[in-house]
């Protein structure tokens, strides 16, 4: 089947799509966009992390066609042009980044925790990170980079 | 001048943005995709692998099994041995593999090959009386399986007790990905490993190769743990032999469960540990008995009991492995291997001795400091082991420590826990290239491998040290077989390894640059660390430090949460403060998953690992960490190379689960000697 949705602002086509291949496969193999990890292919560990419509999903439990229509935003739309996001700036400042295969489908949740609870709290942070995996970095450093990051995001709203 | 300096991660602007490419991420015209078919039986051989349906599947290039899959050149490890015999060792080995045009074709494909077994019986439970124990040879890396020194006295006070713990998968993020690309003769392997030089000549001496046509990339690496150190493993054999076969690239992405079968796993222990103390808590007799697994397909013997051959003063010390050889899976290397286990059990009997004395766990320690180490009778090369402790205890607010059982706030059960840790500090040999680059700044290159440990930008840190040039002047080149030689990121060796070496050439071109007058591109040094290796001067050179823990113990649910962690580390000369503290926070976390969360439960009727992802197998997740902090002694230590670093990838790791556990102990008042300790385990022994 052909599938037709929008990355990161950019309207793609995927061709010959199996009706079984799930959108993180689309995203990787066919569009050209590995950002998005592939960890455990069944929605335990957040690495596939990516926008549908605004809304987080894990992109390995989506079917590709059920993006049809819709806008997609993954790790590689978060920076505006080649200025970073606050997030993504703040997970390398605070040393958030190990291994770095957590680290898309994490900044993808942070983005969204941060844009719906602007100054969110530690136990909001853990809880909304906890489907989100790391097992290199014991998750301290995640946690200063979303408040460094919540914390500029609100400095500039004000 | 940069040493020392929480520089940013050199490569986080390229993981953060995803542009960061991994193994399986190249991109390359014509490529292929392999997936495994995996025996459905624990022990036995294959009679036939029927796969007519699946090569009847449009998209279908291959099917490799047995029998007319491309020969290897060394079968001589069975566990490399890909599709090389009929044999199945273990449940989940290799007996078959689709090549299809997408990922999706090839798994479609590989349900529907039929392999049919000759099956014996298995045996896959490892228990404390198995009759099939036996004594190895050596235990890794290459240490006797038993020690025994000194004469057995009478003891005043006595702790003989046995811990328990169960397997544990290393799980990285990443799964292990290859991408195998022949042109011509010549291999290439895109591939998620810990050491590219390493794996090069590994692959090329299994495939009859010289190592020169073979190169082995792994530019970013999504975690390893251990299971991708070398030897490799067999989903890397298996990709080379399938792009040989259908003369295209071919990828192959292990997925999750699949690592629970090849990819490597801790071994599950038994481990007797007996203390014999004078009334002072002064140790006069120590025993470390340790029974562990292996697989039939290779042997690894986890040196569990090394810790007790090095750690305490004692009159007489006896340590033992034994090992049952099992129709398992191959375990391998899990973070610090050997002393994580073994410091989890000598120092959970370190604190039913201090009980059993009356003695305040942290001083107990400190009474039963050695002058030497006791196992190679050399000085150590720094011990800073009482000043961790110390340092610790006060920062901790060890003195409110309650007597076990008695602190009670609501609905919790709350305690304190101390165990000491310890993990060796070597350096193997490594070969580095310095260059001034046409446009002057400098070009540092060694096969080092970064799997998230931050050496990128430690060695460019050193670089920068060594030439006296700011970090933005400097380029470190890594995780290429092609580079200079480095060895493998592997028992906290890889910093004090490659950056010896990256010392060392800089230096070296320094001097050229001195020389010559001006630095001319094109300025070269190479460095060579072998010799300098060989005559270091005798030192027993290890890693310290000290983890206490808080526990609060539900006594309706048994759930336990750990409010509070403190490490405390001498570790040696820390390269980046930012990226350091990760390492050894991740350490204590993983730690904190072995004492509470992670188990591998081993199916006995089908011998497989049960739990095989990652909604089964729990590794801590962001909700579990609460308080957590890593602090360090400046240490720099002149005696284990010259940078004075001595490693922290695993350190972190040792000891924290001795130190929750003897926190649940001071919480409850019950000493639980099996992990992880589970609500279930708890339930019954609370008030």
């Amino acid at each position: 089947m052909r599938v037709n949705f929008t990355v990161n602002g950019v309207e793609q086509t995927a061709d010959d799509v199996w009706e079984g291949e799930s959108l993180l496969y689309v995203l990787r193999e066919r569009v050209g966009l590995p950002g998005s990890k592939n960890a455990c292919e069944q929605g335990e560990c957040g690495s596939c992390t990516v926008y549908l419509d605004g809304t987080p999903v894990c992109a390995c439990l989506v079917a590709a066609g059920q993006a049809e229509g819709r806008e997609v935003r993954t790790v590689e739309g978060l920076a505006d042009g080649e200025r970073l996001d606050p997030i993504q700036e703040a997970f390398v400042e605070c040393g958030a980044v190990q291994c770095g295969f957590c680290t898309p489908g994490l900044l993808v949740q942070a983005h969204d925790l941060i844009e719906r609870v602007p100054e969110p709290s530690d136990p909001e942070i853990r809880e909304a990170l906890a489907g989100n995996l790391c097992r290199c970095t014991g998750y301290e450093k995640i946690l200063d980079a979303v408040r460094l990051a919540a914390a500029r995001k609100a400095e500039a709203g004000r | 001048m940069e040493l020392g300096a929480p520089l940013d991660r050199v490569e986080g602007w390229d993981k953060v943005a995803g542009r960061a490419r991994y193994s399986g991420e190249q991109r390359v015209a014509g490529v292929c995709h392999a997936v495994a078919v995996q025996a459905e039986i624990a022990h036995g051989e294959v009679l036939a692998v029927d796969a007519t349906a699946a090569r009847a599947v449009p998209g279908v290039i291959d099917v490799l099994a047995y029998g007319d899959a491309p020969a290897l050149a060394d079968t001589s490890d069975f566990e490399l041995a890909v599709l090389q015999s009929p044999r199945v060792a273990y449940r989940g080995q290799i007996v078959a593999a689709v090549v299809a045009e997408t990922l999706e074709i090839a798994r479609h494909a590989q349900r529907l090959v039929r392999v049919t077994y000759d099956e014996l019986g298995h045996d896959v439970e490892l228990t404390p009386d198995h009759p099939g124990l036996y004594r190895p040879e050596k235990i890794s890396p290459d240490d006797p399986p038993d020690t025994g020194e000194g004469e057995e006295t009478p003891a005043e006070v006595s702790v003989d007790v046995t811990y328990e713990t169960p397997a544990f998968h290393n799980n990285p993020m990443e799964p292990h990905a290859t991408l195998a690309v022949w042109e011509g003769d010549h291999l290439t392997l895109y591939d998620s490993t810990q050491g590219a030089a390493a794996q090069r000549d590994a692959l090329a001496a299994l495939l009859g190769m010289p190592a020169e046509r073979v190169r082995v990339v792994a530019h970013h690496v999504g975690g390893g743990f251990g299971s991708k150190g070398v030897p490799p493993r067999p989903n890397s054999v298996l990709a080379a032999l399938c792009a040989r076969r259908v003369g295209r690239p071919v990828k192959l992405a292990v997925t999750r469960q699949q690592m629970f079968s090849i990819t490597g796993y801790r071994t599950p222990t038994f481990q007797r540990m007996r203390i014999g103390a004078s009334k002072d808590g002064r140790i006069a007799d120590i025993e470390h008995h340790v029974i562990e697994q292996t697989s039939t397909a290779r042997e690894f013997a986890e040196q569990s009991g090394v810790v007790t051959r090095m750690m305490y003063a004692a009159r007489a010390r006896r340590t033992t492995h034994r090992l049952a050889r099992l129709d398992v899976p191959v375990n391998s290397w899990m973070r610090a291997p050997g002393e994580c286990p073994g410091m989890y059990a000598l120092e959970s009997a370190m604190d039913e001795l201090a009980e059993a004395c009356g003695i305040d766990p942290v001083e107990l320690r400190i009474r039963n400091e050695p002058e030497r180490d006791p196992d190679s009778g050399n000085p150590f090369s720094s011990r800073r082991l009482v000043e961790c402790l110390r340092l610790g205890a006060e920062r901790f607010g060890w003195s409110s420590r309650p007597e076990p059982g008695t602190r009670r706030e609501g609905r919790h059960l709350v305690g304190m826990g101390v165990a000491a840790a310890t993990y060796p500090a070597a350096a193997r040999p490594a070969q580095a290239l310095a260059r001034v680059a046409d446009d002057g700044s400098f070009t540092v290159s060694i096969a080092a491998a970064d799997i998230g440990t931050g050496a990128r930008t430690a060695l460019t840190q050193i670089a920068a040290d060594a030439l006296g040039v700011p970090v933005a002047r400097v380029r470190v080149e890594i995780g290429d077989s092609a580079l200079p030689y480095g060895p493998l990121a592997g028992g906290s060796m890889g910093n004090a390894s490659w950056g010896w070496a990256v010392l060392r050439a800089c230096e070296g071109l320094r001097d050229g640059i001195a020389r010559y007058g001006g630095a001319e591109p094109g300025l070269e040094c190479r460095a060579d660390t072998s010799g300098e290796i060989k005559n270091q001067e005798a030192y027993a050179r290890h890693s310290f430090g000290a983890q206490f823990a808080e526990v609060r113990v539900d006594v309706d649910s048994g759930e336990i949460r750990v409010p509070r962690m403190l490490g405390v580390f001498a570790a040696g000369r820390v390269m980046n403060a930012r990226l350091a503290r990760s390492q050894f926070v991740g350490g204590m976390v993983m730690g904190l998953g072995m004492a509470l969360t992670e188990e591998s439960r081993m199916d006995r009727e089908f011998g497989d690992y049960l739990n095989h992802d990652l909604a089964q197998y729990h590794v801590p997740v962001n909700a579990d960490v609460l308080g957590i902090d890593a602090i360090w002694l400046d240490d720099p230590d002149p005696h284990a190379n010259p940078l004075g670093g001595k490693g922290i990838g695993e350190i972190g790791i040792v000891g924290a689960a001795a130190a929750i556990g003897n926190a649940v102990h001071n919480a409850t008042g019950h000493r639980f000697r099996r992990l992880p300790i589970s609500p279930p385990s708890v339930i019954p022994h609370l008030p």
